[in-house]
């Protein structure tokens, strides 16, 4: 009798830990079974990255439809080459899309940004997004700032 | 004694004591190899490993999600008292969530497992020891390492990690209670910025090895200290006190040295 | 005496611990199916001749033979084979494991060494409980017992597995007198009845003398007397007589080795 006890209660401990382990994966780190649905992936060239990191979050109107899956520079214009995994479901991303790298809060993380435009066409799976806007980097901000009071 | 004669007599001394350290280092090893394979004179079965998971990682339980609660509660506090400073206390999920899975969850719940579970682990074996039970063992024709040692190891490896994931859990819950039921931390912003930071394998899954290494460590130091310990009740309680000592600190001394690892990209 | 019939045969056999020597190159016969008592001043090392033949210490040097295998040179596993196959011990505490059953404790090494099924093992476990008269105990947990039923509950288990040879490290320690008496009955018995070949630690001379076939003396590291109980007591040497008769001073001094008691009290004092 105890040492069936023994056992139901072992028993209960693991899958505890089962239990655990799942709810790390599906309300701690977010993984949803989309995330391992079909992808497609589209690429932006951007001026400065400013801080943008691989893994970062693509979003469209605050909501997260995909990931940036890598990051490299053009060595022949000297550009950065952001490449993006988007959710199938979100297929109708259209060719003007414009990216912008944008900020969570005033010191959070960088991410992507996506806005749709006016186009017919859609973007297919290589496509490339031509109306982008790199991150806003503080240096350069007040650099601008201060020039334009020492012009007036 | 003329001073180099001092001196001499100091660096033998020196030598001496890290000959000895070395010494029981190896000996501590040899014991692990030995002990880590099933199988062999009278080896333990399945059913003994179920035993050594419920007293070693069942028992710990209550201790683990009582703790990893409260921990949790205080990082809740703490952080929103840091981040509201900077205005960010919707960052605070993604700080406690951090902070538990990456550290917290693994060091505490080794710290608290070699205090409960190892040090009655180590009185266990040097009781076993002291009343001759293992002697009787090893007349029996019982291998004494197959039969006490391999399953307690491999329920210490066992448990940890489930219970440093219990503990992380809780504590998340915990911060998640103080957060936004006492503060008002929107709860969307508390999970979601969790969420969007939180990686499986870089923070999850990192944690659990982590809490693997410790688990191991921790289990072959105490059942060591135990089988290691003079047969009397003094050397039991100074067994005792030595597995939580040299357990919390190498787990410690282990945590750097696998955060450097994993922080390197490994 | 011949060594054929020789059921454990030690040669040139010396042990150390530290510094001291324990054993210094003795020699030892112990004739199968006999009961021997070993007995000795304290610290002489007979719980460590004992645990030299049981292969729980190595000797520095020498051969220990126990049913023509050199304990020694065995392997680890081999070792634990011979013990599972030849030899029983019964320890001075009795070393029961606390956390099972008296019925448990005898049917342990049963049930690691067999895949008997339970009601058979439930035969043997009755059947050597029944020998030391404690079958109805078998629900009793250890804490429980007193000093005589724990050893007695002992002895049951060390016989568990039929051995060929047991060894008893002083199990009349702390007994009361008929705990011991039925201890003492319990060897001899045990011994004719199974045809055991016994060596018995102890230091109740009477009690040894009164049932042992051989009485092996052992002092500072020899064998000083190996004979029958009455040939010992009448031809013995005057240090084996001085054991066995308890005279408190004789060959064995009754004072540690110092200087003269006179020197030492006008020794100043730094």
């Amino acid at each position: 009798m105890r040492t069936r006890l023994i056992e139901v209660a072992v028993g209960g401990f693991i899958i505890m830990g089962a239990f655990a382990l799942v709810m790390m994966a599906l309300q701690v780190s977010g993984i949803s079974t989309s995330d391992h649905g079909d992808k497609y992936t589209i690429k932006a060239y951007f001026e400065n990255l400013g801080g943008l990191t691989e893994r970062a979050r693509v979003s469209m109107s605050g909501v997260p439809i995909g990931r940036v899956s890598k990051i490299y520079l053009d060595t022949e214009d000297y550009v950065a080459v952001v490449e993006m995994e988007i959710n199938t479901s979100m297929s109708t991303l259209t060719t003007d899309t414009s990216a912008a790298i944008l900020t969570a809060g005033l010191l959070g993380e960088k991410y992507i940004g996506l806005t749709v435009g006016a186009d017919d066409e859609y973007l297919e799976d290589g496509g490339v997004i031509e109306d982008t806007q790199s991150a806003l980097v503080l240096e350069e901000l007040i650099g601008q700032f201060l020039f334009s009071q020492a012009e007036e | 004694m003329s001073v180099i004669d001092t001196v001499l007599d100091t660096f033998q001394k020196i030598g001496h004591y890290g000959l000895a350290r070395l010494q029981s280092l190896g000996r501590a090893g040899l014991f692990l190899l030995a002990s880590i394979p099933w199988g062999g004179p009278g080896s333990a079965g399945f059913k003994d490993l179920i035993k050594q998971i419920y007293s070693i990682g069942v028992r710990s339980l209550s201790i683990i999600v009582v703790a990893g609660f409260f921990v949790g509660m205080v990082l809740g506090l703490q952080g929103y008292t840091i981040l509201s400073d900077f205005g960010s206390e919707a960052a605070l999920g993604t700080m406690v969530s951090l902070t538990l899975l990456r550290e917290l969850g693994p060091v505490v719940t080794a710290l608290l497992f070699a205090g409960r579970a190892g040090s009655a682990l180590t009185a266990e074996i040097g009781l076993m020891k002291a009343t001759d039970q293992i002697s009787a063992m090893e007349m029996m024709g019982i291998d004494p390492l197959k039969r006490i040692i391999t399953p307690r190891l491999w329920a210490g490896f066992i448990a940890m990690p489930i219970l440093a994931l219990l503990f992380s859990l809780v504590g998340i819950w915990g911060g998640a209670y103080v957060g936004i039921n006492m503060l008002g931390v929107d709860e969307g912003a508390y999970w979601g910025n969790m969420q969007a930071s939180v990686e499986f394998y870089n923070d999850v899954i990192k944690g659990l090895i982590k809490s693997l290494v410790f688990g191991l460590v921790v289990t072959w130091i105490a059942v060591y200290q135990g089988f290691d310990s003079m047969p009397t009740s003094e050397g039991i309680s100074k067994a005792t006190t030595q597995t939580v000592v040299v357990a919390s600190l190498a787990v410690l001394g282990l945590d750097f040295i696998l955060t450097a690892i994993m922080l390197g990209g490994v | 005496m011949s060594s054929e019939e020789a059921f454990v045969s030690i040669r040139g056999m010396s042990f150390s611990r530290g510094n001291r020597l324990i054993f210094d190159n003795i020699d030892l016969d112990i004739p199968r199916g006999k009961l021997i008592s070993i007995m000795g001043p304290s610290g002489t090392g007979k719980t460590t001749l004992l645990r030299l033949i049981g292969g729980q210490l190595l000797p520095d040097s020498g051969t220990i033979k126990v049913n023509g295998y050199n304990v020694p040179d065995l392997k680890r596993a081999e070792l634990f084979e011979l013990r599972k196959q030849t030899m029983g011990m019964l320890f001075q505490t009795g070393a029961l494991f606390t956390d099972l059953s008296v019925f448990d404790n005898v049917a342990f090494p049963i049930r690691v060494h067999s895949d008997l099924p339970e009601s058979m093992i439930r035969d043997l476990v009755l059947m050597k409980l029944e020998a030391v008269g404690l079958r109805g105990a078998r629900r009793l947990m250890p804490a429980v017992l007193s000093g005589g039923m724990a050893r007695r509950v002992a002895l049951a288990r060390s016989i568990a597995l039929d051995p060929e040879m047991m060894l008893y490290d002083e199990p009349f320690t702390g007994l009361d007198p008929v705990s011991m008496g039925i201890t003492v009955n319990l060897i001899k018995s045990l011994n004719d009845s199974l045809g055991l070949t016994s060596l018995l630690v102890t230091h109740d001379v009477a009690e040894a003398c009164s049932i042992a076939d051989y009485v092996c003396v052992l002092s500072d590291g020899k064998v000083i007397g190996f004979d029958s109980p009455e040939n010992l007591i009448e031809n013995g040497s005057e240090q084996v007589r001085q054991f066995l008769q308890g005279d408190p001073d004789g060959p064995v001094p009754f004072h540690f080795p110092a200087d003269s008691f006179s020197a030492d009290l006008f020794k100043r004092v730094k």
